[in-house]
């Protein structure tokens, strides 16, 4: 039952994406930023976590989630610290996936060479 | 030819008319069937690793960092763009495309040096996420510290 | 002073000056399409034994020319001057290609259209009397292209309809005075025009005002029309660029039938090799001119051909800048070789 949950919603959040993508000619870098954001708005706003609750990874995946997730380490961090989370919480939400990313990158470039399509 | 504005606008529309438009609802079907595989495989992962005795932050960043490891390695087989091909935005929104857009240049521009290509260029596509990313981040921690408690 | 200007975009050559021979290169993708068997050489790797795009570019550009060099008969010694270009930033793909032959360079950029300034400015280079023998020629490659233009190779994104597929390749002429082969009479040299197409996903759109105003311009200074030619060829505006041409020209009250084509049309089958609105690059009309055109006018099947590879003239950081795209053509008029020199 997780598992469909998680389907179908994150299945609809990347219909959003490519809707975008279809009717605007955004590049692709430009539609992961303004999910970066609107997860963030939206998770600043309360409103992502419901749906994180009811979809699990059908709303973390996507990088919505990823945006949510530096709202809410933002809010975690500055119910924590103080005003000083501000800066520290996004950023620290986000070192985990940030820090894989490279590592994982850096792995792929050191092991494989550029190919042609 | 005549470069005039209104046969600038004129010419847009024969344009328009002329070029065909993406299929949009065959692409919709599959970042729908795509985006929702990589997600429900996610939420598989989830509930394996929560069968361990795990901590739930420990167990979505190991979800992150497995999706992350293997879109990296299909980016490095080059089988990752020919996935994004047919499943655009399916490919693309998941964290496996966030990776798929740090590992791609950091492949494509290593012939350049590991400093100033591969180094320098790995966040060309991907740097501007973490740079909004972390910018809406502060615009939330603003509003939050001093409106949200 | 005697004038070969005839109008106010075209010149005829006092002398015809004579293609003495066509090389073509090209990458494994070419050689699946439908002009397979009119290359001389096809290569399998995309890599062409190097080590980066850049490079394998160059290598295109080095074998190619040597080739088209050798199949005239000649020796590089022999070429009074090299007139090339191509897609990457400072001609690198050239310059590094034919920096071995250590003859007189002229570096070209007219984007995709450089096939067309190579030939037209060498044949006037002979016309003109400062050379016997001129080597042009234009390359591309899918990947640098590609890497320098758009993405990185290992991005998952999705091409529009519209976009083009970078042809990988080189072709190259060797132009001289007498001796057998096709022949260029006339140049009618394009305008840079700007129609305000700002989607670099849709290149043939933004080049195909270039092509048509080329092609009207060539029929006033010569009085000719369509019916006067085999063949009209313009370099690589794709399926939808071409029907743009018809029906910009159509406007101006100037029919265009079906022997006007377009090389990007030709060297990929649109359905099979998912190239969408077809082949571009340098490269694209380099190679099917040298390749499928020159035999076809050495067979005398095309007896008079209009030739104008056209270009898209537009750097990443004009487009990031927002400016529109500007296009570029370059006409050649080129006969068949006259029947009685064989």
């Amino acid at each position: 039952m997780e598992l469909i949950k998680a389907f179908w919603v994150g299945g609809l959040i990347c219909v959003i994406g490519q809707i975008l993508l279809d009717k605007t000619k955004l590049t692709s870098a430009r539609i992961l930023v303004a999910f970066v954001c609107a997860g963030c708005i939206l998770g600043g706003l309360g409103i992502y976590e419901p749906l994180k609750e009811f979809a699990g990874a059908g709303a973390t995946v996507p990088l919505t989630g990823f945006g949510n997730n530096l709202a809410a380490g933002v809010k975690e961090e500055i119910d924590a610290i103080g005003w000083l989370g501000i800066f520290t919480g996004g950023l620290k939400s986000a070192a985990g996936g940030i820090c894989a990313a490279v590592v994982a990158a850096f792995l792929a470039a050191v092991f494989a060479e550029p190919k042609g399509k | 030819m005549d470069t005039s504005q209104e046969s600038k606008k004129q010419y847009e529309k024969m344009v328009e008319t002329v070029s065909p438009n993406s299929p949009i609802l065959k692409n919709c079907l599959r970042a729908f069937f795509s985006g929702g595989a990589i997600c429900a495989f996610g939420e598989g992962l989830y509930l394996y690793y929560s069968t361990f005795s795990f901590a739930e932050k420990e167990v979505s960043l190991l979800v992150s960092i497995t999706l992350i490891a293997i879109s990296a390695v299909l980016t490095a087989f080059g089988i990752y763009p020919k996935l994004g091909k047919h499943c655009g935005a399916g490919t693309i929104v998941p964290i496996t495309g966030f990776a798929n857009s740090v590992a791609s240049p950091a492949i494509e521009f290593k012939k350049e040096g590991m400093i100033l290509g591969m180094g320098a260029k790995m966040f060309l596509v991907a740097g501007p996420v973490i740079v909004y990313g972390t910018l809406s981040s502060v615009l939330v921690g603003i509003v939050y510290y001093f409106l949200g408690r | 002073m005697e004038t070969k200007r005839i109008g106010k975009q075209t010149v005829r050559l006092r002398e015809p000056v004579v293609i003495r021979a066509a090389a073509s290169t090209v990458g494994p993708k070419e050689a699946e399409g439908p002009l397979r068997k009119y290359f001389d050489e096809t290569v399998e790797d995309i890599f062409y034994g190097e080590t980066t795009w850049e490079k394998a570019e160059s290598h295109f550009v080095e074998k190619n020319m040597r080739l088209a060099v050798q199949k005239a008969d000649l020796l590089m010694e022999d070429m009074d001057y090299i007139l090339c270009g191509d897609l990457l930033n400072q001609c690198s793909g050239s310059i590094f290609g034919t920096r071995q032959f250590k003859r007189p360079f002229f570096g070209l950029f007219g984007a995709c259209s450089t096939m067309g300034e190579a030939m037209s400015l060498g044949a006037m280079l002979i016309d003109g009397g400062f050379a016997k023998y001129v080597l042009a020629g234009a390359s591309s490659h899918f990947c640098s292209a590609e890497k320098q233009f758009r993405a990185p190779l290992g991005l998952g994104t999705q091409r529009p309809p519209t976009a083009s597929w970078t042809v990988t390749g080189d072709g190259a002429v060797v132009l001289g005075k007498g001796g057998y082969g096709p022949v260029i009479t006339e140049i009618t040299t394009g305008k840079t025009v700007d129609m305000g197409i700002t989607d670099a996903n849709n290149m043939g759109a933004a080049m195909a005002p270039a092509a048509a105003d080329l092609i009207l311009a060539h029929f006033l200074d010569t009085g000719r029309s369509c019916a006067d030619y085999d063949a009209i060829v313009s370099g690589d505006l794709g399926w939808y660029g071409r029907d743009l041409v018809v029906e910009l020209l159509e406007k101006e009250g100037c029919h265009l039938d079906e022997r006007y084509t377009d090389c990007g049309i030709q060297i990929f089958n649109q359905r099979l090799q998912d190239t969408h609105a077809g082949g571009s690059g340098c490269a694209c009309s380099a190679v099917t001119f040298c390749g499928y055109y020159y035999k076809m006018l050495m067979e005398r099947k095309i007896r008079r051909m209009l030739f104008l590879p056209t270009g898209a003239l537009m750097s990443q950081t004009s487009a990031q800048q927002g400016e529109s795209i500007p296009g570029i053509a370059h006409g050649l008029v080129i006969e068949c070789p006259p029947k009685e020199e064989k």
